[in-house]
């Protein structure tokens, strides 16, 4: 078979010295050396779903957008109602290029205060957070500050545990909080900045932290009982099931957010305003309707089908599957990929090209493993 | 009976004209969680260098090529019902195929058991 393949040169991250305490073994991804998976991939992914995972996504770039009038200048590039976010809450929002494609995929969190003034936090990928701030410095107008956070490091606790696990060590800060808020937290000398989201499917909190106190942090999450250091291997296996799409497979500047699945991202008002770059045509398709879609599918047996593999209604080629791998809490592959429109209802039965091999596979509603958020409101 | 491995990290048990093959210990822990393997069937004739399996593992596909030219007998039937015993036993019940030697000269040349740990050590 073929041998471990040579690694480039790659920088490291703050946690990269914890990492390989830990067993790690270490990949280079986004341009770094990251952990793809300490004990095992499904050791991890079972761990997560059953307690608390502690991922490193500190190659995530965290920007932050300040200044008086940030608000309406994020408005003209994002499709959220950036308005009607209020401080300390957590948004999913997109960059588009002026042709509704995606540029990326991003958190929003309005960290505004007396003190601070208008202030966003953006938390943004690693593999094109480069690119990203190119875009949004070209767009954000002059009195507009962009700053990129390379000082900080960026945790992600995941699973039905992290809540009470994470309130062992600040104690309180569970109180009225929930999906999609955030808060900032000190501990003892560490000021933190709390969000409680993810991108796991399960509860869980992304928590950044000055990165000369990363491993401080890191060592005292997993000193608790239920968290154990997962990877990016359980992190991608783990968001696959949840049916989250990831950056650079199923979303792309190809796509725009409506075959995608993520109108929902177009917040209402924005919808009959416009004003966001890529409006245009996104608004259009919003009325149209896509004329392909990105959705689930079920495979049998235990053969996956992966990223590339082309679908097929009879002879006809009716998509390709973007995402796919075995769902270790399903017990058989799953995958993500687009479909045209007429092939995307749930329940329709497609083939999907495995090299030599033909896999029957049906389109399923997502996600495949219901999310497990902790929703104000929610019983 | 004499076992050789090759810089592909597959090893391969001769006995006479016929040959057990597998990937090593070392090659399955890089893979992690073996989720399939596709065995290639009985008859199958392979040249060295020529894709007889693939095996997947929970974040990849690899192929697996023939180390050596020959005809196989025989794809590991246990692989199909648990592919996890290519993690649990790789160089004992989780062997991949069986095959005829075509030519045994290729397995000049191999390394033994004591040469592969040092290959690995040094990688």
């Amino acid at each position: 078979m073929a041998g471990p393949s040579a690694t480039d040169d790659v920088k490291t991250l703050p946690l990269d010295a914890w990492h390989r305490a830990q067993g790690a073994r270490m990949v280079p991804f986004a341009g770094y050396a990251m952990p793809l998976q300490y004990e095992g991939i499904v050791a991890e992914h079972e761990w997560t779903r059953e307690r608390a995972g502690l991922f490193d996504v500190s190659h995530m770039g965290q920007l932050v957008v300040t200044g008086e009038g940030a608000e309406e200048a994020l408005e003209a590039i994002l499709p959220a109602d950036i308005a009607a976010l209020k401080p300390g809450r957590v948004r999913y929002s997109l960059l588009l290029d002026d042709n509704g494609g995606i540029v990326d995929d991003l958190m929003v969190t309005n960290w505004s205060s007396d003190e601070a003034g208008e202030c966003y936090g953006l938390v943004v990928n690693g593999a094109t957070k480069h690119g990203d701030i190119a875009f949004l410095a070209e767009r954000l107008p002059d009195h507009i500050t962009l700053t990129h956070r390379v000082d900080r490091a960026l945790l992600a606790l995941q699973g039905p545990a992290a809540a009470q696990a994470l309130e062992r060590v600040l104690r309180g800060v569970n109180e009225d909080f929930y999906f999609m808020q955030a808060r900032a937290w000190e501990f003892g000398m560490l000021d933190l900045e709390i969000t409680r989201s993810g991108y796991t499917g399960e509860d869980g909190y992304e928590i950044s932290v000055p990165a000369e106190h990363a491993e401080t942090l890191a060592g005292r999450l997993c000193a608790e009982l239920e968290v154990k250091p997962a990877g990016l291997g359980a992190r991608d296996s783990l968001r696959l099931e949840a049916g989250l799409p990831l950056y650079g497979h199923d979303l792309s500047l190809d796509t725009d957010p409506v075959s995608a699945g993520l109108s929902f991202a177009i917040s209402k008002r924005r919808r009959t305003e416009g004003g966001f770059s890529g409006a245009d045509r996104v608004l259009s398709v919003l009325e149209k309707g896509a004329e392909k879609r990105l959705v689930g599918l079920e495979l049998e047996g235990r053969l996956p089908a992966r990223e590339g593999a082309l679908l097929y209604a009879g002879d006809e080629e009716v998509g390709v599957v973007t995402s796919g791998g075995f769902s270790p809490t399903r017990g058989h592959p799953i995958a993500m990929g687009y479909v045209l429109a007429g092939h995307a209802g749930e329940g329709t039965a497609l083939e999907a090209q495995v090299r030599n091999k033909r896999l029957p596979t049906r389109v399923t509603k997502l996600p495949f493993v219901k999310q497990n958020y902790h929703r104000k409101g929610a019983a | 009976m004499a076992r050789y491995f090759t810089e592909e990290h597959e090893w391969i048990e001769v006995e006479g004209d016929d040959a057990t093959i597998g990937i090593t210990d070392f090659a399955q822990e890089q893979l992690g969680d073996i989720v399939f393997v596709e065995v290639p069937e009985e008859g199958a004739d392979f040249a060295k260098g020529d894709e007889a399996a693939v095996v997947e593992s929970v974040k990849a596909a690899s192929d697996v090529y023939a180390p050596v030219s020959g005809v196989i007998t025989e794809g590991n039937p246990a692989l199909e019902e648990d592919p996890a015993l290519v993690n649990s036993d790789p160089e004992g019940e989780g062997w991949f195929f069986k095959l005829t030697l075509a030519d045994k000269s290729e397995l000049e040349g191999l390394m033994d058991e004591d040469g592969y740990k040092e290959f690995v050590a040094n990688l």
